[in-house]
């Protein structure tokens, strides 16, 4: 019990006194894990879209990679990503090794599915009926997208805020790509992975405090976005 | 809808390609190769401020088992090593994959267990004859099992035994780093072999004395060494160089005699720059 009370008067110790490092990591979170959630929303959304509105020849197998896709674990996607990434790997030229932009990649690559199955799910379980309807009315193809999108809205946040909560909350990838480098690639999950490694307790319930923290805040945001006009 | 569509994916693609060409841009920048050992006692975090400064390099520390750093620097993905497990570093030597390898400090191995000894190993002068005694009497023993040099280091000790521990319902692999190892063994009150750098920065959290200490095969030496830039042209030759001059330096080989007294006591690492294996043994 010691423990954990010391965990949280250390986390609210950490966030009142504003500690530069951890405001550092917990920036970069944001920075890493938000980039790769905006990247996967402006593909993942349309993609997911188009999936489920448009019938073409392979389209199921299509979806069935995208399902696949949101089960791929981190350590596989961070192991992946490494190979091509090491500088003497077939994408070494870039030097993106151990960069915050090699984290952006890999969790795109994690995020990405899981936003593009869930959207064309949820535009899948409109009632077709709006669909004939607004092209009766003489919509344009990118009207009824945005028509079915606002329709969709529900789901496509709720896509927006899983791809978001999961690659927060990934550490593999993170941590094979980026290397956990204090100061330049350090993430509250690689961060609370390591001060539970050295044995720091009291340090990693802290960060564990600060993440699920932002976590809530940014969800809520989401959450309000989505539930407008409901 | 649309266009807003498109300044957004503009404005992203903007901010990726920003993110990455810092990256790109930022050339001197060194990959050194590590035991978890150097990282977890806070040795680096004091001398690489001091080399950054120095010499302008941005030093990326991968902080993984030294059979990993070795692999990492072989494959030519680390400019510089500091490892613990001399056999295996000779084989890099010898296979011209790194150069310029030097002595840099040495501590020492312990056997840990807890104070109540169930296979009586305590006070024993010969490690071998104690995982003898721990491996007849079937206590729990906690291995690295993670190709580290502290691994390396126990399976040497087995191997003198002609015994192979893998398997045994006794013996516990945990596959992670030396503080995860410790933490794993403090739990099951387990016996474990440990640098004594680690051990010390984290007994204040263990329940575990130490039992056997000063058998010479305990002897725990570091070395640092470059990854040959001739192999691999991506290798930093000039950034591997300083840092292996940096860590033999007499600057440098004071600060690592002191490190960790003001914290624990008695020194973590003793510097040995300039001094040879056979220096160490006798």
């Amino acid at each position: 019990m010691d423990l954990i009370a010391e965990g949280i008067t250390q986390a609210f110790r950490l966030l009142i006194k504003g500690d530069r490092e951890v405001l550092r990591i917990a920036l970069l979170t944001l920075r890493v894990s938000g980039l790769a959630t905006m990247i996967s929303t402006l593909v993942g959304v349309p993609l997911g879209t188009a999936l489920s509105l448009w019938s073409f020849r392979g389209r199921r197998r299509v979806a069935g990679f995208v399902n696949t896709g949101m089960g791929l674990p981190p350590v596989v996607v961070g192991l992946w990503v490494s190979v091509f990434l090491w500088r003497t790997g077939p994408l070494g030229f870039l030097r993106l090794m151990y960069t915050p932009t090699a984290m952006v990649i890999a969790q795109t690559i994690i995020a990405l599915p899981i936003v593009t199955g869930l959207t064309m799910a949820g535009v899948g379980q409109l009632d077709p009926g709006i669909r004939l309807q607004m092209l009766s009315l003489g919509a344009s193809s990118w009207q009824l997208v945005c028509i079915l999108m606002r329709e969709a809205k529900l789901s496509v946040l709720a896509a927006i805020m899983a791809g978001f909560g999961r690659v927060v909350a990934e550490v593999g990838a993170s941590m094979m790509v980026g290397g956990n480098l204090l100061g330049q690639t350090r993430v509250l999950t690689t961060a609370t992975s390591m001060e539970v490694s050295k044995g720091n307790f009291g340090f990693a319930i802290a960060l564990s405090i600060i993440l699920v923290a932002i976590t809530y805040v940014i969800n809520a945001g989401l959450t309000r976005i989505q539930q407008q006009g409901q | 809808m649309s266009r807003r569509f498109m300044s957004i994916l503009a404005a992203s693609l903007l901010i990726v390609l920003c993110v990455g060409v810092t990256a790109v841009g930022a050339t001197k920048e060194l990959i050194l190769a590590t035991t978890t050992s150097t990282r977890d006692t806070g040795l680096l975090d004091v001398l690489l401020p001091i080399f950054q400064d120095q010499t302008g390099y941005n030093v990326k520390t991968i902080a993984v088992g030294t059979g990993a750093a070795l692999a990492l620097g072989s494959k030519g993905e680390a400019d510089v090593l500091l490892c613990h497990a001399p056999a295996s570093e000779i084989e890099l030597v010898e296979a011209g994959d790194v150069i310029n390898r030097q002595l840099v400090m040495h501590n020492d191995y312990v056997i840990i267990g807890s104070a109540k000894d169930p296979a009586g190993v305590k006070g024993f002068t010969s490690a071998s004859e104690a995982l003898r005694k721990i491996a007849s009497s079937g206590a729990v023993f906690v291995s690295r099992a993670d190709d580290s040099g502290t691994h390396k280091k126990e399976k040497a000790i087995w191997s003198k035994l002609d015994y192979q521990p893998s398997g045994q319902a006794w013996y516990l692999e945990a596959g992670t780093g030396m503080a995860n190892t410790l933490n794993i063994a403090n739990e099951k009150l387990a016996y474990c072999l440990t640098d004594r750098g680690t051990y010390l920065s984290m007994k204040d959290r263990l329940d575990l004395p130490i039992l056997v200490e000063g058998d010479a095969i305990l002897l725990n030496i570091y070395h640092v060494m470059q990854v040959n830039p001739e192999k691999h042209k991506v290798v930093n030759g000039p950034g591997g160089q300083a840092f292996v001059e940096f860590m033999i330096s007499e600057d440098v080989q004071a600060i690592i005699s002191e490190f960790g007294i003001d914290k624990y006591g008695s020194p973590l690492f003793f510097p040995d720059a300039g001094k040879t294996i056979e220096d160490l043994e006798g």
